[in-house]
C-alpha cells in the first residue's frame, strides 16, 4: 500500500539519503530518523510553531510537510544556525534579552525570525509582534522576545549579519 | 497524532496530475500547500487512500497581467500574493487583505488554489475573490471548465469542484476606472482566522456612485455578497448619513453564527461598523487616487 521511497535531502548543508513512509512528517523524519531532536513537535496541527524549520530558505512548519516532499530540497534546522561555543547573532541576542525561560518555543522563534529579519523591516514592536504571532510561548509573556528581535533587527541595519 | 498511510504520488505536469485524479478520484485528495489538510491528516478527519502532490507542478505558479486584470495561478503562494507589486497595483485590496492570512511560516505554504478549494468561510481568499467577481478556472479529464467565484462556495469546506476538478489558475478582471477599494478584519490575534471580514469595492463618475460592491466573511456559511446594500448605494451621492444606512443595513442582511469566538449578535455587529469603515475608506481611496 503505503510503499517506502527514498529521498535525497540536505539537512544543514549534510547529504542525506534515507528510505521513507509517505507519511513519515518532516519534523518526525528529523527528531526520529535523523536523530536531529532541536526542531520541536508541540501542537502537530500548525497553531504553535514550535516545529518552524527552514525548507529552501522560506519558514515552514515542519508537522504539515511530508519527508517525501523534501526530495531533493534544502533543509535548515536549529541545529544550523549556531553552536554553544559559537552562537548565531540571532541566537546571542535571545541570550542577551532573556528571550527564553524552558527554551521550548525557542528553536521555532528562532527559525521564525531568520525567515521575518530577511522579509520584513521590522520597524516597530507592533511589526514584530505581528511576525511572532504564529508561535506560542507558555513562558516568556514574549516581551523579552519582542526586545530580542528588535536588537536583531537593528543589528541586521548596521551590518548584514541577521 | 499521525496520519493514516497513504499511497503517494507526485506528478511532474498537469495533464499527469489530471489522469492520475481521474483514475482515482474517490479516494485521493490533492496535496498543495497542505496547509489545512495536513492538519485533517494528522487528526485523521480524512484517510484519503492517496495524495497527488501537486507542488511539482510549476506550471501553475505564475501570476500574469491580462488585459487590465490578473490570472494567478493555482499554486501562487500566499506570500507571493501579499509581496506582489502586481497585486498591489491592480488590486490593493488583495494585498490588504493577504496581510491578515495566518503568520509567515503558513503563508509561505499556502497556496490561492488550497484556500479557494478548502473553502473556510472566514478565510479572506475565497471573500476577496467573491468580491472581485473572480473566474476560477479547473481542468478534469472532461477538458476545462470555468466557475464564477459568486456560485463556487456552497457551505462550509464545500465549493462545486468534483472529486475529479482541479483548479488550475483564478482570474481577476479589471476594475472599473475611479474605483477605490479596501478591507477590514477583527480578528483575536493577528493572523487568526477572521471573526469577521468585510471588503468594498466604491465605483464614482459625475459626482455619483455608479457601482459598490460589498463582500463579507465569517458572517455566514460561505463568503456572500451583499446585493442588497449594494443596490441601496447604485447611483447615489456619497455622503456620511448614506454609508451609515448602509452599513445598517449590511448588519441587518446577514445571518451568522455563535461559537465559542463570538456570538451572533456581535458578529452582525461588527458587519456593520467594518462595512462603515470599508465604504468609507474606498470612497477617500478614489479620490486620492484621482485627483
Ligand atoms: C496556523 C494556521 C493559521 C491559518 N490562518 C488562516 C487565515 O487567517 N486565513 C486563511 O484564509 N487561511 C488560514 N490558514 C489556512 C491557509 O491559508 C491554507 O494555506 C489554505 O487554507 C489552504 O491552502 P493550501 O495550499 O495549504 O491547501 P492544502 O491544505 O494543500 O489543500 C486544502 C484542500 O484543497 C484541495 N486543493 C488544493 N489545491 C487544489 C487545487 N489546485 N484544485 C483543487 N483542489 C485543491 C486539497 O485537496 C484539500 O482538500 C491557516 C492555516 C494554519 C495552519
Ligand atoms: S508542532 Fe508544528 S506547528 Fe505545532
Ligand atoms: S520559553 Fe517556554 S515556551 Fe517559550
Amino acid at each position: 500500500m503505503s510503499k517506502h521511497r527514498t529521498i535525497k535531502a540536505t539537512v544543514n548543508g549534510i547529504a542525506y539519503e534515507r528510505s521513507v513512509e509517505p507519511r513519515l512528517l518532516l519534523s518526525d523524519f528529523l527528531r526520529q530518523t535523523l536523530g536531529l531532536t532541536g526542531t520541536h513537535v508541540g501542537c502537530e496541527h500548525g497553531v504553535c510553531g514550535a516545529c518552524t524549520v527552514l525548507i529552501d530558505g522560506d519558514s515552514a512548519r515542519a508537522c504539515l510537510y511530508f519527508a517525501v516532499q523534501a526530495d531533493g530540497r534544502h533543509i535548515e534546522t536549529v541545529e544550523g544556525l549556531g553552536t554553544i561555543d559559537d552562537l548565531s547573532p540571532l541566537q546571542q541576542e535571545f541570550r542577551e534579552h532573556h528571550a527564553l525561560q524552558c527554551g521550548f518555543c525557542t528553536p521555532g522563534m528562532l527559525m521564525t525570525c531568520v525567515d521575518l529579519l530577511k522579509k520584513y523591516p521590522l520597524a516597530s514592536d507592533a511589526e514584530i509582534r505581528d511576525g511572532l504571532s504564529g508561535n506560542l510561548c507558555r513562558c516568556t509573556g514574549y516581551e523579552h522576545i519582542v526586545r530580542a528581535v528588535r536588537a536583531a533587527a537593528a543589528r541586521r541595519g548596521r551590518k548584514d549579519d541577521g | 497524532m499521525k496520519p493514516a498511510p497513504f499511497e503517494y504520488f507526485c506528478p511532474d505536469s498537469l495533464d499527469e496530475a489530471v489522469v492520475l485524479l481521474a483514475g482515482r478520484a474517490a479516494e485521493a485528495k490533492l496535496l498543495a500547500g497542505g496547509q489545512s489538510l495536513v492538519p485533517l491528516l494528522n487528526f485523521r478527519l480524512l484517510q484519503p487512500a492517496a495524495l497527488i502532490d501537486i507542488n511539482r507542478l510549476s506550471e501553475l505558479a505564475f501570476l500574469a497581467e491580462d488585459r487590465g486584470g490578473l490570472r494567478i495561478g493555482a499554486l501562487t503562494r500566499h506570500h507571493a500574493l501579499e509581496t506582489s507589486p502586481a497585486v498591489a497595483a491592480l488590486f490593493p485590496v488583495l494585498s490588504e487583505a493577504m496581510a491578515h492570512v495566518a503568520h509567515l511560516a503558513v503563508r509561505n505554504r499556502g497556496t490561492i488554489g488550497g484556500s479557494l478549494a478548502h473553502a473556510d468561510p472566514a478565510a479572506e481568499l475565497p471573500m476577496v475573490a467573491t468580491l472581485l467577481d473572480a473566474e476560477i478556472r479547473t481542468r478534469s479529464a472532461a477538458g476545462p471548465h470555468t466557475h464564477d467565484a459568486r456560485d463556487f462556495f456552497t457551505g462550509p469546506l464545500s465549493t462545486v469542484l468534483a472529486d475529479d476538478e482541479i483548479v488550475t489558475e483564478v482570474f481577476l478582471p479589471a476594475l472599473p476606472p475611479r474605483t477605490g477599494s479596501a478591507f477590514a478584519e477583527f480578528s483575536l490575534r493577528r493572523g487568526d482566522f477572521a471573526i469577521a471580514a468585510v471588503a468594498a469595492t466604491v465605483t464614482v463618475a459625475d459626482g455619483r456612485i455608479t457601482a459598490a460592491r460589498l463582500a463579507v466573511a465569517g458572517a455566514d456559511e460561505r463568503p456572500l455578497r451583499l446585493d442588497e446594500v449594494e443596490a441601496s448605494l447604485a447611483g447615489q451621492c456619497f455622503d456620511a448619513d448614506l454609508v451609515e444606512t448602509a452599513a445598517r443595513l449590511a448588519g441587518e442582511s446577514v445571518n451568522p453564527f455563535t461559537d465559542l469566538r463570538a456570538s451572533a449578535d456581535y458578529r452582525r455587529h461588527l458587519v456593520a461598523v467594518l462595512a462603515r469603515r470599508v465604504l468609507t475608506e474606498a470612497h477617500a481611496r478614489i479620490a486620492v487616487g484621482a485627483a
